[in-house]
């Protein structure tokens, strides 16, 4: 199909004037950051320029998705939007409907700074406030401090790090979880490490921890859920969202585990999707698609498993 | 409004470039020519200049001039010439790594910049230190000041003028509230000043005058013990009425006995291409002297003459 006429499908698909999934499927499955860039840049009655440079969904047509096709339309509108504006809303929905702590920890944590900042921006054009004003007002509890440390981290993102300083706050970490606080999260030189050090210099922190004290960091952070998500997601994201796979696969029936196994295909689609299928099947026994097609079903289904499969042909 | 004065015919680049380098030739350095080029030339025209000088003579212009000058004037032209991030990155983190707890350089940065500017600075602190700036600062900083500093310096303000006024009087409620405890440093008073968009946090000071019949600056003078009250009050000038804040850090500069070099200096320099007019007449108003009148009798020498031209005072 060419181009032109690929736009055309997707904008039928996206107004509402009927669907041919398998022609949506098929597009959307097989194109690349760039083709979607293209259809959001030059589909003009759904989506507007931003002053904050990105192409952002029209309102009006996001509310009237709202009552069409379910989970199918929820990983294609995912999956189409400009990933700033999908996770701005996805930080909103987490504080607003919730909250979640986990989505939050992840969204702040996962992506690179640079996407980091693009999805603050457009958290302002969307929401007219900023993600951390939202998170400070509408969190009460005592994660509050993370939560708001972590996104509004811009972490430097080079190849320096200095190993002495590694050393030395993986002690200080050792001692803090030994020292059996109930409440670590609120611990502020957890806190400090954690929402400001660069994820290589992390990285550097998590193996320290391990040679001087012979655990894993996110092992030993086990019954503190918010700071164990915190570190996988920094420092070993695939292990975070195998987790949240496995987790999700168990509890196929209730709504969060659709919306979980939706977002962590969508989003990781591009990044790191193979990495997570290969230690999914390490840690369950079974492949990530062979999972998927006993569970999900139809146009969901196949739209999911089209994705998975790109992680095999990219890399 | 910028003070600033670039003639209305500039030469070339190439020139500039090469009439800097000869003001380094030989015995001594031809002060006179630098100020006259570089007092006069704004920050596009500046990085031109510098790119030029590294491509035709292969030497950094920042790395001669540190060789050529020396003390308040060297310092005034280094940190004049560089592009205005790169100068707040290099200000945040001398302000960082020789922090106390009197200085005031973080808050100025972090609340006068627009929230843009701010992630800028933060960029070019990654390019130029290898770090996040909110790592230095979390790191450096203790206590209350940590818990103010450090989010301030990691906010990514909303920047449009839309202003709640039901949420601007619950929240000035709560400032006052928090005053009149002096729980300075709570939690709440830290999150209204740290994530809040400027035009809620002027509404919310507009509220309190309202509500409470007094300006929240002046009820942050009442403890002269408490170390952490300048700070919270130099916080909320900054974002409210950052002219105020500049024209009151110039005039303690300058009556200070031997005047305080390093924040005329930094005033001059950050603020010459921004609102520095303003700033200067606020001066005068409260003064009843000129600002370059001030300047004139302080300071002597290049230092002066470059202060003078920055101020655009100078007949150049």
């Amino acid at each position: 199909m060419a181009v032109a006429d690929e736009f055309g499908v997707l904008t039928k698909a996206f107004t509402g004037l009927g669907v041919d999934e398998k022609s949506l499927i098929s597009i959307l499955g097989k194109w690349h950051p760039e083709h979607k860039q293209s259809f959001r840049k030059t589909t003009r009655d759904i989506f507007v320029e931003d002053e904050r440079q990105f192409e952002r969904w029209d309102d009006r047509h996001v509310q009237k998705l709202q009552q069409e096709f379910l989970r199918f339309k929820d990983a294609v509108v995912l999956w189409t939007m400009h990933p700033w504006e999908r996770d701005a809303r996805l930080l909103r929905e987490a504080v607003y409907k919730g909250p979640k702590y986990g989505i939050l920890v992840e969204i702040a944590c996962t992506r690179s700074s640079e996407e980091l900042l693009g999805a603050r921006r457009a958290y302002h054009s969307l929401f007219e406030h900023s993600i951390e004003e939202d998170i400070a007002f509408h969190i009460h509890s005592s994660e509050k401090k993370l939560l708001v440390g972590l996104v509004s981290a811009y972490r430097y993102e080079g190849p320096k790090y200095g190993e002495e300083v590694a050393k030395s706050e993986a002690k200080i970490l050792k001692n803090v979880i030994k020292d059996g606080a109930k409440k670590l999260h609120e611990e502020e030189e957890i806190v400090r490490i954690l929402t400001t050090r660069s994820k290589l210099h992390l990285k550097a922190v998590f193996k320290h921890y391990k040679e001087t004290s012979g655990n894993y960091l996110d092992e030993d952070l086990g019954d503190h859920l918010i700071l164990k998500q915190t570190v996988q997601c920094l420092c070993k994201p695939e292990t975070y969202f195998t987790e949240v796979l496995d987790v999700s696969l168990k509890g196929i029936g209730h709504d969060f585990a659709k919306e979980a196994l939706t977002r962590v295909i969508v989003t990781r689609a591009d990044v790191d999707l193979k990495l997570i299928k290969e230690e999914y099947h390490h840690l369950s026994g079974f492949t990530l698609s062979h999972k998927i097609e006993e569970i999900a079903n139809g146009n969901f289904k196949d739209f999911l498993l089209t994705l998975i499969a790109r992680g095999d042909q990219e890399n | 409004m910028s003070t600033l004065i670039v003639p209305p015919h500039v030469p070339s680049v190439a020139e500039d470039s090469e009439q800097l380098h000869k003001a380094f030739e030989g015995w001594g350095t031809n002060e006179h020519l630098i100020i006259s080029i570089l007092a006069h030339r704004n920050a596009g025209q500046r990085r031109a200049i510098r790119h030029a000088y590294a491509e035709t003579y292969g030497k950094d212009l920042l790395k001669d001039l540190d060789k050529e000058l020396s003390s308040d004037f060297e310092r005034l032209v280094l940190l004049w010439t560089l592009d205005p991030p790169e100068r707040d990155a290099v200000l945040t983190d001398e302000a960082t790594k020789k922090w106390t707890k009197s200085n005031q350089v973080l808050v100025e940065i972090a609340c006068t910049r627009p929230s843009k500017g701010l992630i800028l600075v933060r960029e070019a602190y990654h390019s130029r230190f290898k770090r996040s700036l909110e790592e230095d600062v979390a790191y450096h900083t203790t206590g209350d000041f940590r818990k103010l500093l450090l989010p301030l310096v990691s906010s990514y303000r909303y920047e449009g003028d839309e202003v709640n006024l039901r949420l601007a009087k619950s929240e000035a409620k709560i400032l006052h509230e928090k005053i009149k405890g002096k729980h300075y440093s709570d939690d709440d008073v830290i999150r209204i000043v740290a994530t809040r968009s400027k035009a809620q946090v002027n509404a919310t000071l507009n509220e309190y005058k309202n509500e409470f019949g007094s300006d929240i600056i002046k009820d942050l003078e009442h403890d002269d013990d408490n170390e952490f009250l300048p700070i919270l009050k130099a916080t909320f000038e900054c974002l409210v009425y950052p002219e105020n804040y500049f024209e009151k850090v110039l005039r303690e500069a300058i009556n200070k006995r031997g005047t305080d070099e390093g924040a005329l200096t930094r005033i001059v320099a950050t603020r010459a291409e921004v609102d520095l007019k303003i700033i200067k007449d606020l001066y005068h108003k409260r003064n009843s002297v000129p600002l370059h009148r001030a300047i004139v009798k302080d300071t002597h020498g290049d230092y002066e003459k470059m202060l003078v031209a920055l101020i655009g005072e100078d007949d150049a």
